[in-house]
């Protein structure tokens, strides 16, 4: 019972201490509440329509929501890169940024969930989908792996976080036996969902541009790039606009990380490269067309011309520590090389994969601007979940927000 | 009466009661309360007062008689049903519960809007075709077929039949005779009901230079001119129900599964509109409903079977079942029917006497992309 008074108390203190911010804190939140509605307006349209209101055909039949969900099971995934050091390493310096990675995964998850709905033709009868009620083909369709492994993996993160702060709020300190289990399980847990979300393409024997046995690893490089870099900007804006105190070493060490998956990266495009050009077959076909195009059809080249170039040069200017250590740099280098792999792993791998056809027919894909709206709605959707959970665990962890003193010095308590 | 009804109508108890006072469950007696929309028009009505005492009368039986008669409730909490039938009947009777009061409340509704309600309700968390029984098959297709009744004024027959013992169905296409005239396209699109908004198709023909082998995509398969073009072959393809079908396997619901007869087909009203299968198929042998189907209402093939040319809706997959509706009644295909050339054969493969087998037999055939081990049900082969 006091569990959940106590929990009934933090759940009412930290919707008080996120509805109360700063002016700059209520425009931003004004303005993903906006963009938010637009996509849920674009998204009756899509309903009332069906699926004809986005680019996708028959030929295409996975665009851009597919893209952004594959990437943010990246991002989801790259939680574990601060998880490890902090809770298994007991590297003390990620302790702060670990929660905000693992509000990251959540934000990120949510997404994913919201792009997969989103893709959907009948998002009213996702019952079926559920074990127990409707019929869940389970092991067979890696799609069922992904709904148990993204799943699990939003509970752990969401679950571990909650226990820490909730222990914070009473001015406790977290249980290490409590959470430290669970912490290990998410690592492995990380690597699982990106592995069984490249897994989900990997099997097609039917599109040999994803059927290469280099996809999983390459999506855990590019992740694990991607995803820390975003945290490093995320850290920035946290140490600009709030008190939280985020200490130079940490961001280094994730900066680190950043530069070694980017180099990895690097080193699996140059064989996936090689493969498909020193001698091209009839499966290199998919790639011609992403980087070359094919009979006169050009849509993806601006992207993955754009991709590239700013992917090797965040890459080579990360790996000289001189430039990785000033932070106005490594900030820019954050930025661009987690643009580049958004395109490499969202449009650069999914649209690719249905051109040419599988008799060779080459139709392009152009995503509609009610997809498009769609896309921002969702994302302002992670940004805004992302921007709650972070205050409510910064409120926490600065001790603005304290279940009252009195109980917690009840003997019982402590 | 009961017996006689067409449709599968949710038993909340509530007829037990009608039994013996010959009223709706809820005390109305004109109108109906949408709980019991089909009771008959020569009733005699009695006041709640009445009503009430009969229930209590009953109930004071009940515990005389040591309950050996089961009153509505324990009908219905008092049956063993696994997880699945009881989330169904629990949701579809707080739906069904909720669809009452409004109709009852409602002054307008009449007694089709209350029947079609209780229709799309029951469609809507029925199970997956795959796993129901005769039945339960049975039902929804009387359901649907009443549905079609009150919505379009029209009757159409459809059937539910399961695939026959000792069959398995086998496709060849002769590269030879194929000059690509495209009535097994249209010949498919009017017996399957594709919407014809979009041009669905489920048959492609790829029109091939002659000379140069099978180069599909230098081919041609969306052309209007004048067929047989000069120097050139013509080849079809469309779903070849793979006895190692990757589009099952990657479906998360089961909502797509080869039936003992060798066809695969899909349950529409399963689908969630995921297209995986779409993307695991290496013969682009499914299609999408990515707006709402739409078929002039007398260009509707009323012949149907629920796993074949039945009307689909928007944002579920669908594909050439080898006319399920035509195939398992011993007719042929649409596609092979309207053929003028011949090019197209069907059969059993299993009668040692069929022409597809003397086919198999006595041609060099060939299967599409073999290496991947699908295993296709459809042959390619030359004169």
């Amino acid at each position: 019972m006091r569990t959940l008074r106590v929990f009934g108390n933090m759940l009412r203190d930290s919707f008080g201490y996120v509805t109360y911010g700063s002016r700059t804190y209520h425009i931003w939140m004004i303005f993903l509440t906006i963009v938010m509605l637009l996509g849920m307006y674009c998204y009756s349209i899509q309903l009332e329509q069906g699926l004809s209101a986005t680019g996708m055909t028959d030929r295409v039949s996975w665009g851009l929501y597919i893209s952004n969900f594959t990437f943010l099971v990246g991002v989801a995934a790259a939680a574990v890169m601060l998880v490890m050091p902090t809770y298994i390493l007991h590297d003390i310096d990620f302790k702060q940024a670990v929660l905000l990675g693992e509000g990251l995964a959540v934000a990120a998850l949510v997404m994913c969930l919201a792009f997969i709905i989103a893709d959907m033709g009948g998002p009213w009868v996702v019952w079926h989908m559920i074990p127990g009620i409707g019929v869940f083909n389970f092991p067979n369709s890696m799609l069922t792996w992904d709904v148990i492994v993204l799943n699990g993996y939003l509970f752990i993160n969401f679950s571990i976080p909650l226990y820490i702060l909730y222990c914070h709020y009473q001015g406790k300190e977290a249980k290490h036996e409590v959470y430290v289990p669970g912490s290990i399980l998410s690592v492995f847990w990380a690597v699982g969902i990106h592995l069984v979300t490249a897994f989900l393409y990997e099997g097609l024997q039917a599109r040999p541009f994803w059927n290469n046995a280099l996809l999983g690893p390459r999506f855990l490089a590019s992740a694990f790039a991607a995803g820390p870099a975003l945290i490093i900007l995320v850290l920035a804006l946290i140490r600009k606009f709030t008190d939280f105190s985020i200490a130079d070493k940490t961001i280094k060490k994730i900066a680190l990380i950043v530069t070694v998956a980017a180099q990895i990266n690097l080193i699996m495009l140059v064989s996936e490269l090689f493969k498909e050009f020193y001698a091209p077959t009839h499966h290199s076909e998919s790639a011609f067309y992403l980087y070359f195009g094919m009979d006169g059809k050009t849509a993806l080249l601006p992207w993955i011309w754009t991709a590239i170039p700013l992917n090797v040069f965040a890459t080579v200017m990360l790996t000289f520590h001189r430039f990785r250590n000033n932070f106005k740099v490594l900030y820019f280098c954050c930025f661009i090389l987690f643009i580049a792999i958004w395109i490499e792993k969202g449009f650069g791998l999914i649209v690719p994969g249905f051109i040419p056809g599988p008799y060779g027919k080459i139709a392009e894909y152009t995503p509609t601007w009610i997809e498009i709206w769609v896309t921002l709605g969702i994302w302002a959707m992670g940004a805004f979940v992302f921007t709650i959970l972070a205050k409510a665990a910064i409120g926490i962890e600065l001790g603005e927000l304290r279940y009252k003193k009195k109980e917690v010095l009840e003997p019982e308590n402590v | 009466m009961e017996n006689k009804k067409k449709w599968f109508q949710l038993d909340l108890g509530l007829n037990n009661k009608q039994a013996a006072s010959e009223t709706c469950g809820c005390g109305k007696t004109e109108g109906g309360c949408g709980l019991d929309s089909v009771k008959p028009k020569n009733q005699y009505s009695i006041t709640a007062e009445e009503f009430d005492a009969a229930v209590e009368r009953e109930l004071m039986e009940d515990t005389a008689v040591g309950q050996t008669k089961k009153d509505g409730f324990q009908q219905v909490f008092d049956v063993r049903m696994d997880r699945r039938t009881a989330f169904r009947k629990l949701t579809a009777s707080l739906l069904v519960g909720a669809g009452a009061i409004h109709t009852s409340c409602s002054v307008t509704a009449g007694e089709e809007a209350k029947e079609k309600a209780q229709i799309d309700w029951e469609e809507q968390f029925k199970g997956n075709y795959k796993l129901m029984t005769k039945e339960e098959k049975q039902a929804t297709v009387d359901r649907l077929v009443r549905s079609y009744q009150l919505r379009k004024k029209k009757n159409i027959k459809m059937s539910s039949t399961d695939a026959l013992e000792d069959v398995l169905f086998g496709y060849a296409f002769n590269i030879s005779k194929c000059q690509g005239y495209m009535n097994c396209v249209s010949a498919c699109v009017e017996e399957n009901n594709q919407d014809r908004n979009s041009q669905m198709q489920y048959i492609r023909i790829h029109e091939m230079k002659d000379g140069q082998g099978f180069k599909f995509h230098e081919a041609d398969d969306n052309y209007y001119h004048e067929v047989p073009a000069e120097g050139h072959f013509y080849m079809g393809t469309q779903c070849f129900h793979c006895d190692n079908p990757p589009c099952v396997n990657v479906c998360p619901v089961q909502a797509t599964w080869r039936e003992e007869d060798g066809l695969v087909v899909i349950d529409y009203d399963w689908c969630i509109g995921c297209r995986y299968c779409m993307a695991a198929c290496p013969y682009d042998g499914r299609r999408f409903n990515w707006s709402k189907p739409e078929v002039l209402e007398e260009e509707v093939n009323k012949n149907q079977h629920y796993l074949g040319n039945r009307m689909r809706k928007k944002g579920v997959m669908e594909k050439c079942t080898f006319c399920v509706q035509r195939s398992r009644s011993g007719q042929d295909p649409a596609c092979v029917e309207a053929c003028p050339t011949g090019a197209r054969i069907f059969g059993n493969l299993l009668d040692s006497n069929s022409t597809i087998r003397w086919v198999l037999e006595n041609k060099q055939v060939f299967r599409l992309k073999e290496d991947l081990g699908t295993e296709p049900k459809f042959w390619y082969f030359m004169d």
